[in-house]
């Protein structure tokens, strides 16, 4: 097997505050192979976005790596001093940020950012690099780019901003896209035109692509595996259609049950009883286990780490073959009864 | 989140578009909305270029009852955030008149009362929070702001209660907005727009910046706030799903214009304008049955210089014609829905 673009190995990211520390990200480890999309999904505040930021160098103060390792194409990069970093940043990674007024500067026109940000990485002459520019705003989906491209931030609506933040994002076509909920602003038929062309990118320069995002129906469409995450650590990694169709951690569950959809009219949506619990106080055991419904008694003192499963791995006590409870044995027999093979 | 709000003994019957006795709360009529981008003048002197005006509203008019969820969906840039700031205050129309519980929104009268009855949860929640304030203090802004409570403990127990409805705790009451992810910032935005207990809400791409299982909760919690103290909402959203749990009536909106508006069941079974039908096709396949999602053929023009008559019809697959030329009307097609395309008219779809 090729070397992975991305290998995150036991990341752990702290944020000290007045009332302890605060653990953000925890033992969270994953692998992008060239040419893959990894979706990241999971509760709110989970630590999704968290993850993205400490891969690529840009935690803020007092926030900071406190274990574990990031390799770009088998080169460590969480060690690089910041100057060397920030040409990794720029040239190797790309990103699309959760917010896009974090990417553009409200003060310079949307062209203006394009061209400095091409000029820097490559050698392309103004012109070109305006040219290029053009090109990166119609891909992305922005009608009329050239006589848009003298706008500022504040004349697009909310969708096309964050199209031209993406187009800022592909401008030194890097190796590796941080894409965080790069399509929440945008209606569907955006999305699939966003999704389209990062894909593209992907297969045809073996970039890899990790995708956090809470549309289902974009991780559905676009990810080749899927991170689930809850309380700064991962609970369930494995391929979409395990994830998606057959979850098996219990969040994960939860989380598939709780999607409106198309079909249904109306009625109550389900949602898991509770709410995720503070990062200062994460319970023992299990972070999940005050909202589950298979809760047992190991699951309130052992913290469990993700164990193989299937082609997955779940951070579950039901899913390890050692466990001999009762409970998890009509678990298992509920779900076989289920499954048609 | 407080038993009493998130599961109500007997859910009250939700107020449809067919209510008798329903009440108009928001009249909508007539709203254009006219952008000017041109470059600066000495610019376009030495390029030689005209004044560039960019139409984000043409024409606007929906009426939203009392109980009633109107939601207007549609393509990024078709002009929903500007409809929604113009009726709630914030951006003055070009022309056209919003109307809320009779006062016009823009003659110039006192409004201070009505405004205290509205409140506006926006699409970009980071522009939309103080960074210096803490989160009690920008939760509690609404009800300090209109003279709802001086008394501090009461204040500060109602921010805590809010803080736990929409799923925080009232600890986080005490950090700062850059503090918070982002679908926690969602969530201090909703608290804060329900703190001085509005009548009427306008929801801009509400829960689009959370997962699907605290969009779940939110979701039923503002419907059962809506159950229970008879809100009303005008609710943007670019999720049908989630809209067609949402709402009673439905607003398409195309370049800035409305194309079709019916009850949401119609929308649904039996949508009319050739724009609407091509919206629910593109819905993506969460079932991975392998149906490739039909993608929206062609893309939205350009607004500032759009497509003669119907501006649909370089992308539409029935137009004939009369479409180049003659900008459709909305006319009545059924009880309570309206569509504007020639084709329908003559039913030729
Ligand atoms: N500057 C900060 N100081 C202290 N805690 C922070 C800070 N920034 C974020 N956090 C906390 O870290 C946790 C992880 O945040 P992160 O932004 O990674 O969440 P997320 O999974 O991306 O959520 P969302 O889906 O809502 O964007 C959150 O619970 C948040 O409250
Ligand atoms: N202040 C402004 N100056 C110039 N043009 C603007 C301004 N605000 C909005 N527009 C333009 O008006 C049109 C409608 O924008 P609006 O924000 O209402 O769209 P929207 O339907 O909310 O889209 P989205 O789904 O992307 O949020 C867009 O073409 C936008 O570029
Ligand atoms: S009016 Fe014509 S172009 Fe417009 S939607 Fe109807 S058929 Fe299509
Ligand atoms: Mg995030
Ligand atoms: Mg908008």
């Amino acid at each position: 097997m090729s070397t992975p673009v991305l290998s995150v190995r036991n990341l752990r990211v702290e944020f000290p505050t007045r009332r302890g520390t605060l653990v953000a990200v925890d033992d969270v480890s994953f692998d992008i192979a060239p040419g893959e999309v990894l979706g990241v999904v999971g509760e709110s505040g989970a630590g999704k976005s968290m993850t993205g930021t400490a891969v690529i160098g840009l935690l803020e103060p007092p926030g900071h790596i406190a274990g574990g390792q990031v390799w770009l194409q088998g080169e460590r990069i969480d060690t690089l001093p910041p100057e060397k970093m920030r040409r990794v940043r720029g040239k190797r990674i790309g990103m699309v940020f959760q917010d896009p007024l974090t990417s553009l500067n409200p003060l310079y026109r949307v062209g203006e950012q394009l061209i400095e940000t091409i000029r820097t990485h490559t050698d392309a002459s103004p012109a070109e690099a305006r040219k290029r520019s053009i090109g990166l705003l119609e891909a992305a989906g922005i009608q009329g780019a050239a006589r848009r491209i003298d706008s500022y931030p504040h004349e697009f609506s909310g969708g096309m901003r964050q199209r031209v933040v993406i187009a800022l994002a592909l401008a030194a076509e890097p190796d590796l896209i941080i894409a965080d909920e790069p399509t929440t602003a945008l209606d569907v038929s955006i999305q699939a035109q966003i999704i389209q062309l990062l894909k593209t990118l992907c297969r045809e320069r073996g970039a890899a692509i990790m995708l956090i995002t809470h549309d289902m129906g974009v991780i559905a469409e676009t990810a080749d595996r899927v991170a689930v995450m809850y309380a700064g650590r991962i609970a369930e990694i494995g391929p979409v259609r395990d994830v998606v169709q057959r979850p098996q951690h219990p969040y994960t569950k939860g989380l598939m049950g709780s999607i409106p959809t198309l079909e249904m009219d109306g009625g109550r949506l389900l949602q898991i009883p509770g709410s995720m619990p503070r990062l200062t106080a994460i319970p023992n055991g299990c972070a999940f286990h005050p909202r589950c419904d298979f809760v047992f008694d190991r699951c309130r003192t052992e913290r469990p780490n993700p164990m193989p499963s299937g082609a997955s791995a779940v951070a579950c006590w039901l899913a390890d073959p050692k466990n001999g409870s009762p409970r998890v044995d009509r678990e298992a027999t509920a779900a076989q009864a289920k499954s048609p093979t | 989140m407080t038993p009493t709000l998130t599961q109500p003994a007997a859910p009250a019957p939700r107020a449809t578009a067919v209510d008798v006795d329903a009440a108009e709360l928001v009249r909508v009529r007539d709203l254009s909305r006219v952008f000017d981008v041109s470059k600066p003048w000495l610019n376009r002197m030495i390029e030689r270029e005209p004044r560039k005006l960019l139409k984000a509203v043409s024409d606007v008019s929906f009426s939203i009852n009392k109980r009633e969820t109107l939601a207007l969906v549609g393509e990024s840039g078709s002009g929903k955030s500007t409809v929604a700031k113009m009726v709630v205050g914030l951006l003055r129309p070009t022309s056209g008149q919003v109307r809320i519980d009779g006062l016009d929104m823009w003659a110039g009268g006192d409004l201070t009362a009505l405004r205290r009855r509205i409140q506006m949860i926006f699409q970009d929640p980071y522009a939309s929070l103080n960074p210096r304030w803490r989160v009690d203090a920008i939760i509690a802004d609404p009800i300090v702001a209109f003279g709802i409570s001086t008394d501090r403990a009461e204040i500060e127990h109602r921010v805590g209660e809010l803080l736990r409805l929409v799923g925080l705790d009232p600890l986080d009451g005490r950090k700062y907005p850059h503090e918070f992810s982002g679908g926690q910032r969602q969530r201090i935005c909703i608290a804060r727009a329900l703190s001085s207990n509005p009548e009427f809400l306008v929801c801009d791409e509400p829960t689009s910046a959370l997962d699907v299982s605290v969009q779940a909760q939110i979701l039923n919690f503002m419907r059962d706030l809506q159950d229970q103290l008879g809100l009303t909402y005008l609710f943007i959203s670019h999720n049908l799903a989630v809209v067609r749990h949402m709402a009673n009536r439905i607003g398409v909106m195309y370049l800035g214009r409305v194309v079709e508006l019916a009850p949401t069941q119609d929308i649904f079974r039996q949508p009319q304008h050739p724009y609407t039908r091509m919206l629910l096709d593109a819905v993506p396949d969460l079932a991975m049955s392998g149906r490739p999602r039909k993608m929206v053929e062609g893309e939205i023009p350009n607004p500032i210089d759009p497509p003669t008559g119907c501006t649909f019809h370089p992308r539409c697959p029935l137009a004939f014609d009369r479409c180049k030329r003659e900008v459709p009307i909305a006319l009545k097609t059924g009880f309570d829905r309206s569509v504007a395309c020639h084709a329908v008219e003559e039913a030729r779809g």
